[in-house]
C-alpha cells in the first residue's frame, strides 16, 4: 500500500511540474499557512510575477489596477479556526485575508489559498469543489494559486476518481473544476505564455494527512 | 473563411496562402512540432484502443440523440437550467437574443465555440445593439480583426506577433511591443475589465453529460471559468452531437483530446457545471442558466447510415494538423468555418453544397487525418464520398464523365492508351521517356514535372513471353498492375516479377483486369468506380490463388479497403469482394514477410552511393506497411539513409495534381528538398505515382536524382 501510493505521489508531482506547478510537501496546514504568507511576503520584495499592469494598458483597464492597495489573500472557504490561523500569520506581515466579497476584487489578489478535494496522479490534476462563487474567484483573479491536496485523496486515474466525482456533480448546483498547472495560452505564435486569465503561477502543497 | 464561387477563384486564393511567406513558415513549424508532441504525448498508452473506445461509445450516443436530449432536459431543469433545442442556425441566435433581450443584458463576454462560430452567433447579437467580446485570446484576435479562426485549436495561428501588436496598439492606443509574454499580458488586463462590466456569458460545451445534467467545459486559459462566473445570465451553446450518456464517456474523450489537439496530456482546466449555480448578481443569488442545443443538421445526419459517424468528432482539430494540404494553404483556405478534413465534410452539411463544393476537391487522399483522428473517422473515404454526392447533385463536369465512361470500358480505355503511344510521338522527347512538351490539354501549370510517354510496349502484352515456369509453386499469386504500370512503367512489372522468380511463385497475369478505380473516386465517379471494382473481382479470380500482388500502394490500398465497402450492398459480389480484399498484399510486404527473401539472395557489394525512401500514402498509412520496404532496402545491400518526413505525400494525390498543380509542386519540391538533404543520389518508392511525380520533378530541377521503383533497385542486386 505503501509503495502503491508513493508511485501515484511521484507520477503526480512529476506530471504536475511537467505543465510548471510548483509541488511541495507539508505535514500540516500550519505548515500551508506558513508557506503561504511567506511567498506572499517575497512577492512585493522580488516582484516575480507581473501580471500586466506595468504595461501601457488602455485608460479603463489601467483604472482597474490602481484599485488594489496592500497584499491580500483570498481563502474562501476554511473553517472560523483555519481562517483565525491564518488570519493571525497575515496580521504579522500587514497583509488582509478574506475569504468573502471577492467581487469586490476582480482587478486581481495576491494569492487564493483553497483546500482541494482529490488529485487525480496521472495527469497532476486538481479537483476543486468550486460551487461557491468566492472559491471560484479566489481561484481566477488572484495572480498565484496555493492548492493544498491532502494525500489522502490522491486517486490514480480520472476512472478510480469518477464515483467520487459523480457524488460531487449530483449535490446540485454544482460547479467542479480540474485544475492542471497555471492558466495558459499558446494563440500567439504557439508561444506558450502562463497566466492569460487565471493565475499566473500554481503552488501545490501535498498535505500528508495520512 | 472559404466561399469561393468557382474552382478557379478558389485556386487563385489558395496561390495567395501558398505566396504568404509567414502563414507558410508558421505552418511548417507547427506540423513538425505537432508530429513529435503527439507521440510524446500518447507514449505508454494504446491509442488505437483508446480511439477505438470513443468511437464505439460516440456511435452509441449518435444513434440515440433525440432520446438523450430528453433525458439530459429532465435532469438539467431538476436543477434549475433552461434547456432549449434550436432546429437551425438561425434558430439559435435568435433564442440567445431572445434571452439578452428578456434579462436586459447589454454586454457579452464569450468564451470558445466552434458551435457559435458556425451559427455566425456575433453577427446576430451584434446586430441586435450588443457587445460582445471574445475572452479566449485567439478568438478576441480574430474578432477584432474581422476574421475567422484559421484553426479550431488556435484560431488565430496565421498570425505573427508583429500583427498582434499593432492590432493591440490600435485597441489600447498605447504603443505595444511585440513581446509575446506581454503582448499576452495586456490582453489579460483588458479582458479584464470586458468581464467585470459583463452581464452575460456565454460559452460552447465539450460534452453534455446526461447522467448527470452537467456540460463540461474544456480550456487553456481559464476564460470559460470567467465568463461562467462573473455575469449573472450564462448561456452555453451546444451541437447536440456533445451529449453524452456518462461521465465516463466524457473522461475517456478527455484521455485522447487535449493529446490529439495540443500534445497536452489534459488542459489546464475542465470546469463542470450542474445546475444554476451561486451568482451574487444574479436573481436571488443563482445564475439565470440556459443551455441551446442546436441540431443544424445533425439530428438527420445521425440518420445516415455511413455519414454519420462524423458526429463522433470531439472537435481537436489534429485532421488538420496533420493534413499536408492544410499545411500548404492554411485555415482560411482549407475549411468555411470548420477547419481540416473534417472541416471539408461539415462545411457541406452544416453550410451546405456551394460553400463545399470547391473545398471537398482539396483533399489530396494521404489519409494523414484518418490516421489521427481521435474518434476513428474515415475522413478522406467520406470526402470522396461527398465530391460525388455534390457531383450527383449539381449534374458531372464533362470530363469527368467521359473519364467515368472510357475508365469503366476496359477495352475502350486500353485501345485509347495504346493510341496514345502514337498520338504522343511528335511530343517525345527522344528516347528520355519524357514528353518533351506538353500536349495542349496540359496547361502551363503543370510543368513543374516532366510527365512520362506511354511505353511502346504494354506489360500485358509482354507476360506471355516473360511469364517464369515453376513446377512445384510455394504459391500461386495474381499480379495486378494497375494502368500505370501496365501502360506507363511496364519495367517495374519486369523488375518486380525478376525479383520473385526462384523462389517457387507460380504468377499469373488475368488479362481482364482494369483500372483500379482509385482515379474514379479521386473525381466523385462512384458509380464508374463501383463498376471497374466489380470487373476486377470478378477478373482476378482469387479463389485461385493464394495472394493478389500489386506494386502500386495507392491501387492496394484502394483494392484491400474500399473494394468490400463498394461492393457490400450487391449480394452477388459482397463474399468475392471480401476474400479478394483479404488476398491483397503489397510487393515490398510479399517478398520481405512472404517470401523471406534476405541478404543471402542479394549481392552485398558494390552499392551506388545513398539511397533515400519515399513511403507512399497509401503504403504506410493505407496498408499500415512501414518496415518492409527498409528492411529490403538493407538486406539488399543498399545504403538507406533516412531523410525528414519520408511519409508525408509527394504532392501527386493522381487527379488532385491535375487539379491543384500549385499545391502539388509545393508538396514536390519540399519532399525532394528533403530527399536532397539527405545526401542521396537515389531515391525509391513503393507506388508507380509517387515514381511519376517524383521523378519528374527532379527530372524538371535537374537534381541528379534517380528516382525508380524499388522492385527495379532490388532486381539489379538479385543474386
Amino acid at each position: 500500500m505503501q509503495t502503491t501510493s508513493k508511485t501515484m505521489l511521484d507520477t503526480f508531482i512529476s506530471k504536475a511540474e511537467l505543465v510548471s506547478a510548483r509541488v511541495s510537501r507539508v505535514k500540516t496546514l500550519e505548515e500551508a499557512f506558513a508557506y503561504t504568507v511567506a511567498l506572499c511576503d517575497g512577492k512585493e520584495m522580488c516582484p516575480l510575477l507581473v501580471s500586466g499592469c506595468e504595461l501601457n494598458l488602455s485608460e479603463p483597464s489601467m483604472q482597474l489596477c490602481r484599485e488594489k492597495i496592500g497584499k491580500i489573500i483570498a481563502a474562501p472557504g476554511l473553517d472560523q479556526e483555519q481562517s483565525t490561523a491564518l488570519r493571525t500569520l497575515c496580521a504579522d506581515k500587514g497583509m488582509e485575508l478574506i475569504h468573502s466579497g471577492l467581487r469586490r476584487h476582480l482587478g486581481g489578489l495576491d494569492i487564493g489559498f483553497t483546500v482541494c478535494d482529490l488529485g487525480i496522479a496521472e495527469t497532476g490534476t486538481l479537483v476543486l469543489n468550486s460551487s461557491s462563487e468566492e472559491v471560484r474567484l479566489a481561484t481566477m483573479v488572484s495572480e498565484t494559486h496555493v492548492a493544498v491536496l491532502p494525500v489522502s485523496k490522491m486517486r490514480g486515474t480520472s476512472y478510480e476518481a469518477e464515483p467520487e466525482l459523480l457524488a460531487f456533480m449530483g449535490n446540485t448546483p454544482s460547479y467542479l473544476a480540474f485544475i492542471t498547472g497555471a492558466s495558459r495560452t499558446a494563440d500567439i505564435e504557439r508561444v506558450l505564455a502562463l497566466g492569460v486569465h487565471g493565475p499566473l503561477e500554481l503552488h501545490i502543497l501535498l498535505w500528508e494527512d495520512n | 473563411m472559404q466561399d469561393a464561387d468557382t474552382l478557379k477563384e478558389y485556386r487563385k486564393q489558395c496561390q495567395e496562402a501558398l505566396d504568404d511567406d509567414f502563414l507558410r513558415q508558421a505552418m511548417d513549424a507547427f506540423a513538425k512540432a505537432y508530429r513529435t508532441n503527439r507521440v510524446k504525448a500518447f507514449a505508454g498508452m494504446n491509442e488505437k484502443e483508446l480511439i477505438a473506445e470513443i468511437a464505439a461509445a460516440k456511435d452509441v450516443a449518435i444513434s440515440r440523440l433525440p432520446e438523450l436530449y430528453e433525458e439530459f432536459r429532465f435532469k438539467a431543469e431538476q436543477a434549475g437550467v433552461h434547456v432549449h433545442l434550436a432546429r437551425t442556425a438561425a434558430e439559435a441566435n435568435e433564442i440567445i437574443c431572445r434571452i439578452a433581450k428578456d434579462h436586459g443584458c447589454r454586454k457579452i463576454v464569450k468564451s470558445k465555440s466552434m458551435t457559435a462560430e458556425e451559427t455566425l452567433l456575433n453577427h446576430r447579437l451584434e446586430a441586435d445593439g450588443l457587445e460582445v467580446t471574445e475572452t479566449d485570446l485567439g478568438e478576441w484576435i480574430i474578432q477584432l480583426r474581422h476574421e475567422g479562426p484559421s484553426h479550431m485549436v488556435m484560431p488565430a495561428i496565421h498570425l505573427s506577433r508583429y500583427q498582434v501588436a499593432d492590432l493591440f496598439t490600435d485597441v489600447t492606443r498605447k504603443k505595444q511591443d511585440s513581446d509575446i509574454e506581454k503582448l499576452v499580458k495586456v490582453a489579460r488586463r483588458e479582458l479584464r475589465a470586458k468581464y467585470i462590466e459583463a452581464d452575460m456569458g456565454i460559452s460552447g460545451a465539450n460534452f453534455a453529460v446526461v447522467e448527470t445534467g452537467a456540460i463540461g467545459i474544456v480550456t487553456n486559459e481559464g476564460n470559460a471559468r470567467l465568463v461562467t462566473t462573473l455575469p449573472r445570465v450564462h448561456v452555453a451553446l451546444c451541437g447536440v452531437d456533445k451529449l453524452t450518456p456518462t461521465l465516463h464517456d466524457a473522461l475517456r474523450i478527455i484521455k485522447a483530446l487535449p493529446r490529439n489537439a495540443t500534445g497536452q496530456a489534459i488542459t489546464s482546466y475542465v470546469t463542470w457545471i450542474t445546475g444554476a449555480n451561486a451568482c451574487a448578481t444574479g436573481p436571488e443569488g443563482k445564475k439565470e442558466y440556459h443551455i441551446v442545443f442546436l441540431d443544424n443538421g445533425r439530428m438527420a445526419l445521425a440518420q445516415d447510415p455511413d455519414f454519420r459517424q462524423i458526429l463522433r468528432c470531439v472537435r481537436c482539430g489534429a485532421c488538420a494538423n496533420v493534413c499536408p494540404v492544410y499545411r500548404l494553404v492554411g485555415g482560411h483556405r482549407m475549411g468555411h468555418i470548420y477547419i481540416g478534413a473534417i472541416g471539408l465534410l461539415l462545411t457541406y452539411f452544416f453550410h451546405g453544397r456551394d460553400k463545399a463544393k470547391n473545398l471537398v476537391q482539396n483533399c489530396i487522399n494521404c489519409g494523414a487525418c484518418k490516421e489521427v483522428c481521435a474518434a476513428g473517422i474515415d475522413l478522406p473515404r467520406l470526402i470522396k464520398q461527398v465530391h460525388a454526392r455534390i457531383q450527383n447533385e449539381e449534374g458531372h463536369p464533362l470530363p469527368s464523365v467521359l473519364l467515368g465512361k472510357v475508365m469503366s470500358n476496359r477495352k475502350l480505355f486500353h485501345t485509347l492508351l495504346k493510341t496514345a503511344k502514337w498520338g504522343q510521338k511528335p511530343v517525345k522527347e527522344g528516347t528520355t521517356g519524357y514528353l518533351r512538351h506538353l500536349p495542349m490539354i496540359f496547361v502551363r501549370e503543370q510543368n513543374f514535372r516532366a510527365l512520362p510517354v506511354v511505353a511502346d510496349k504494354a506489360f500485358r502484352d509482354e507476360w506471355p513471353a516473360i511469364r517464369p515456369r515453376v513446377d512445384k509453386p510455394r504459391f500461386r499469386v495474381a499480379l495486378f498492375s494497375g494502368c500505370v504500370q501496365d501502360f506507363v512503367y511496364p519495367e517495374q512489372m519486369k523488375a518486380g516479377v525478376k525479383v520473385m522468380e526462384g523462389h517457387g511463385v507460380a504468377m499469373d497475369y488475368p488479362m481482364g483486369q482494369s483500372c483500379c478505380g482509385l482515379p474514379l473516386v479521386m473525381m466523385g465517379e462512384s458509380k464508374a468506380a463501383r463498376d471497374v471494382a466489380e470487373q476486377n473481382v470478378k477478373a482476378m479470380d482469387a479463389a485461385q490463388c493464394d495472394y493478389i500482388i500489386t506494386l502500386c500502394a495507392s491501387c492496394a490500398s484502394h483494392l484491400k479497403h474500399a473494394y468490400p465497402k463498394m461492393l457490400e450492398d450487391d449480394p452477388r459480389l459482397a463474399e468475392a469482394a471480401k476474400v479478394f480484399s483479404a488476398k491483397v498484399i503489397d510487393f515490398s510486404s510479399f517478398v520481405s514477410d512472404v517470401l523471406g527473401l534476405d541478404k543471402n539472395d542479394f549481392s552485398q557489394h558494390g552499392g551506388q552511393g545513398k539511397i533515400a525512401y519515399h513511403s507512399p500514402c497509401h503504403l504506410c498509412r493505407g496498408l499500415g506497411v512501414t518496415e518492409a520496404p527498409r528492411q529490403l532496402l538493407r538486406q539488399a545491400g543498399l545504403d538507406y539513409v533516412v531523410s525528414a518526413e519520408e511519409d508525408v505525400c509527394c504532392g501527386f494525390g493522381g487527379t488532385f495534381s491535375m487539379k491543384f498543380p500549385e499545391e502539388s509542386r509545393e508538396l514536390l519540391n519540399k519532399k525532394l528538398d528533403n530527399v536532397a538533404a539527405s545526401g542521396a543520389g537515389e531515391l525509391v518508392t513503393d507506388c508507380p505515382g509517387c515514381v511519376m511525380q517524383l521523378r519528374g520533378g527532379a527530372e524538371v530541377r535537374q537534381d541528379g536524382l534517380r528516382v525508380r521503383h524499388i522492385a527495379e533497385a532490388l532486381a539489379e542486386r538479385k543474386k
